[in-house]
């Protein structure tokens, strides 16, 4: 990475010279500068509403760049050690979409654990490939799913020999890596392509002593969530590629999809935090596993709780963790960890990114401060005082995976019926069903229903979690295959 | 912050050194104002500045003023001036402890200045007084600057900790008579300490009969008052007692203040034993058992204030 050059933001810098020229604008967006809209002024600012502009010569064109955009992710390309990188503005759903659509088409077979993002099966819907299931180990203590370990990877190549391509999580959501370089290995002798879908993973790339990045193991494409660890604003992602993609290939696949009204807010955030991240990235991103590490060893002393770290290691299916990850097991002190985000937004004003059956994920990154931390863990200790209670009566989240019947594709685009959710035994799901956050699925199209997974749907809404994906918006009925 | 007025004199450089005549200050006119919203401010006239530091959590300014004397000034707002810290300093003092008939263990957060100490320092039957001060450069500038106020510190039973005041609360169980919160701004450094987790922290460590006092703001301006409801409901819910007191402080936003006080066991009128601290022949120049009667004694609008937000926890 050229240290010098990763000083420039040629988006940013092209915005504030359009700035300067006082264009007078005859094209959209029309609230020209927010002159037609003073309420939404008032609310952003007039330095934010005034950069929304559409695209235009000297901005290029996020379809077709060839200038400041071109120029923005050749750095982010530098910056993250990839052959190529494009700027997302479709959220990280669409950079993984993009992954998929890039290396598989209808009917092709995909390897995956079944705890990815919804956005993947959401991308089989779509392109009509068929997934394939590696299985995944669960820690028995805390009920969270773990990496995908390398024999089972192994075994499932070996028995679909006609696989195409392979999705690993890096990490997953509580900070889970699998071997990604030995998966590269494997798949890459076998003529398969590696997909790493690092929603979580940005400081990957720039940390020190964390688990390998995507790009660094060898992967063909890893979808990256700047907004996430790496700063920018919400809703803006990157997708790097590897040598071994047609980087003209990939920005056609984007393209099917992708606005064409792509927003400058999202553009520059992505290009400044490209340039933050490149030349502070390291120092940062000490500080994060800092403060994750003292937060780590306060909440463990309060006792009950059980926020966990390296110890989780054991060479396979736990291959590395992200210290950067602050996931704490709640059911110690008997409160699911649902009940506990409940409690730390309502009662101490405290926001964290979920609560799931067993567990809550703080979200620590470069903006955080050590008294918040110190709040957190006061808050944690105050509903020990006042909310345990007898463990035992807890229904300890064991991650289910069910048997796949049809493709996501022919299953959603099947004859269906409602029907309540406590007749659905037996039958196949046509539709997707998972909690949000984290947004894994319990239920995707062509799956088998089964008693345990009406138990865990009914479980998870008795214990307040929002369960979405289902035409019926409280989840009361499923639609089935007829 | 610091700003010079306009007065046509052009801050010229005096013809001689008069440093100090009130001719030569009156030329210089230089103002330091508190916001005490965006459009009311608080203007003292100063005649220098003395200090002015950035520390890790705030930055520290030390004035000299005609009124005021020393004040020292954090993040823009006056913390403390030699003319009035005597009402804030004896009024968070010994409103508590007229009513608690045994203090032997006290902790306070924040108090930095060293005054709340001193005042404590005053009662005998205290044995031990820790000072939780995140910030060691306040520390430090009070010692320089409020040698007199900051004497509290040098006794014996006073101990400094450098630390966070949640993180110091963890690990106290059962410990303490009466907890002073003694910092003052719910959105600076030490918001932390405005939190139901810091009430929490503060009736786990203190013992069966304990009681906090803590600064409640001021509810005047509008600005101020969705944090004085705040902290009341927090507190009201954190606490089988749970009053407010009242005190007219000049460099206050709006002139006036209000402390909270949050016990396990002692009315804060009910239990108040006149004759008791009157035996002590303590001087003060504010506080009188009098006084404390009607400290507690609200106008009508902040009775309604603390009772809508009572009613809040109510219904839980």
């Amino acid at each position: 990475m050229d240290l010098n050059e990763q000083k420039s933001a040629p988006i940013c810098e092209a915005l504030e010279y359009i700035k300067r020229q006082r264009l007078v604008p005859f094209d959209v967006p029309g609230h020209k500068r927010g002159r037609g809209n003073p309420e939404l002024v008032q609310l952003l600012g007039q330095q934010c509403v005034g950069l929304d502009v559409n695209s235009m010569k000297p901005l290029d064109n996020l379809g077709h760049p060839v200038s400041v955009i071109r120029r923005a992710e050749e750095l982010t390309a530098d910056a993250f050690g990839a052959a190529h990188a494009f700027l997302m503005v479709n959220g990280t759903t669409s950079s993984v979409q993009t992954m998929i659509w890039s290396v598989c088409k209808a009917g092709d077979k995909i390897l995956l654990p079944r705890n990815v993002h919804k956005s993947v099966i959401n991308a089989l819907v779509l392109c009509g490939a068929i997934p394939v299931y590696v299985e995944v180990q669960v820690n028995p203590q805390i009920g969270i799913a773990l990496g995908v370990e390398l024999e089972q990877v192994r075994r499932s190549m070996d028995e679909n020999p006609d696989a195409v391509a392979i999705i690993v999580n890096n990490p997953t959501y509580y900070g889970v890596c699998s071997n990604l370089e030995g998966i590269v290995a494997l798949a890459h002798e076998r003529g398969i392509k590696v997909l790493a879908d690092e929603a979580h993973g940005t400081h990957l790339y720039f940390g020190e002593d964390l688990p390998v990045s995507g790009i660094a193991a060898g992967v063909d494409m890893a979808a990256v969530s700047m907004h996430k660890s790496g700063g920018s604003l919400t809703q803006s992602s990157i997708l790097l590629c590897g040598e071994t993609m047609d980087e003209e290939y990939v920005r056609q696949i984007i393209n099917l999809t992708q606005t064409t009204s792509a927003s400058y807010l999202l553009l520059s955030s992505l290009d400044i935090s490209r340039r933050n991240l490149a030349l502070r990235g390291r120092e940062s991103f000490e500080k994060v596993k800092h403060m994750a590490e003292y937060a780590r060893n306060e909440i463990n002393e309060i006792g009950g709780y059980y926020a966990y770290g390296k110890e989780l290691i054991d060479g396979d299916s736990v291959y590395d963790f992200d210290v950067t990850k602050l996931s704490i097991y709640t059911q110690g002190i008997g409160l699911t960890g649902i009940e506990v985000y409940d409690l730390l937004r309502d009662e101490y004003d405290i926001q964290i990114e979920f609560g799931d059956i067993g567990n809550i994920l703080a979200y620590i990154s470069i903006g955080d401060r050590i008294r918040d931390i110190e709040r957190l863990v006061g808050a944690l200790e105050d509903i020990k005082r006042l909310y345990e209670k007898d463990s035992n009566a807890l229904y300890c989240g064991q991650f289910i995976q069910p048997e796949l019947a049809m493709t996501p594709q022919q299953a959603f685009y099947a004859d269906k019926r409602r029907i309540p959710l406590s007749q659905t035994a037996g039958k196949i799901s046509a539709e997707l069903v998972m909690c949000y956050p984290p947004g894994i699925p319990i239920l995707t199209p062509g799956e088998r229903i089964t008693e345990e997974i009406i138990a865990y749907i009914r479980y998870a809404k008795e214990k307040g979690c929002s369960v979405q994906g289902t035409m019926d918006p409280a989840a009361e009925f499923l639609n089935v295959i007829a | 912050m610091l700003g010079a007025g306009d007065d046509g004199s052009g801050g010229r450089v005096p013809e001689c050194d008069r440093v100090g005549e009130r001719e030569w200050v009156r030329k210089m006119d230089i103002w330091f104002s508190q916001m005490d919203t965006e459009n009311v401010k608080t203007s003292v006239r100063v005649d220098k500045q003395l200090y002015s530091v950035q520390s890790d959590y705030q930055r520290i300014d030390v004035f000299q003023s005609q009124e005021f004397g020393k004040m020292i000034v954090l993040d823009g707002e006056i913390i403390f001036s030699e003319a009035d810290e005597f009402i804030y300093n004896e009024m968070i003092v010994h409103v508590p402890m007229a009513v608690h008939p045994h203090v032997k263990n006290v902790l306070i957060i924040g108090g930095g200045d060293g005054g709340v100490a001193r005042i404590c320092t005053q009662y005998p039957e205290i044995e031990s007084i820790d000072v939780v001060e995140q910030d060691e450069i306040f520390v430090e500038v009070s010692r320089e600057f409020f040698p007199e106020t900051a004497k509290g510190f040098d006794d014996a039973r006073v101990k400094i900790t450098n630390m966070d005041g949640l993180r110091f609360l963890r690990r106290c169980v059962g410990k303490y008579d009466l907890i002073i919160n003694d910092t003052t701004d719910p959105f600076g450094y030490a918001e932390g300490l405005f939190t139901r987790e810091f009430y929490g922290s503060c009736y786990r460590a203190l013992k069966e009969d304990g009681i906090m006092v803590y600064q409640h703001g001021s509810p005047f301006y509008d600005e101020d008052e969705a944090a004085f409801r705040a902290m009341h409901r927090k507190v009201f819910r954190s606490f089988p007692i749970s009053r407010v007191y009242q005190a007219s402080i000049p460099t206050c936003p709006a002139g006036y203040w209000m402390f909270g006080f949050a016990s396990k066991k002692y009315h804060p009128l009910n239990d108040l034993d006149e004759s008791r601290w009157k035996n002590r022949n303590l001087k003060t120049w504010y506080y009188t058992t009098n006084l404390h009667r009607g400290a507690f004694m609200l106008p009508k609008y902040v009775e309604d204030l603390l009772e809508e937000e009572e009613s809040k926890g109510n219904e839980r």
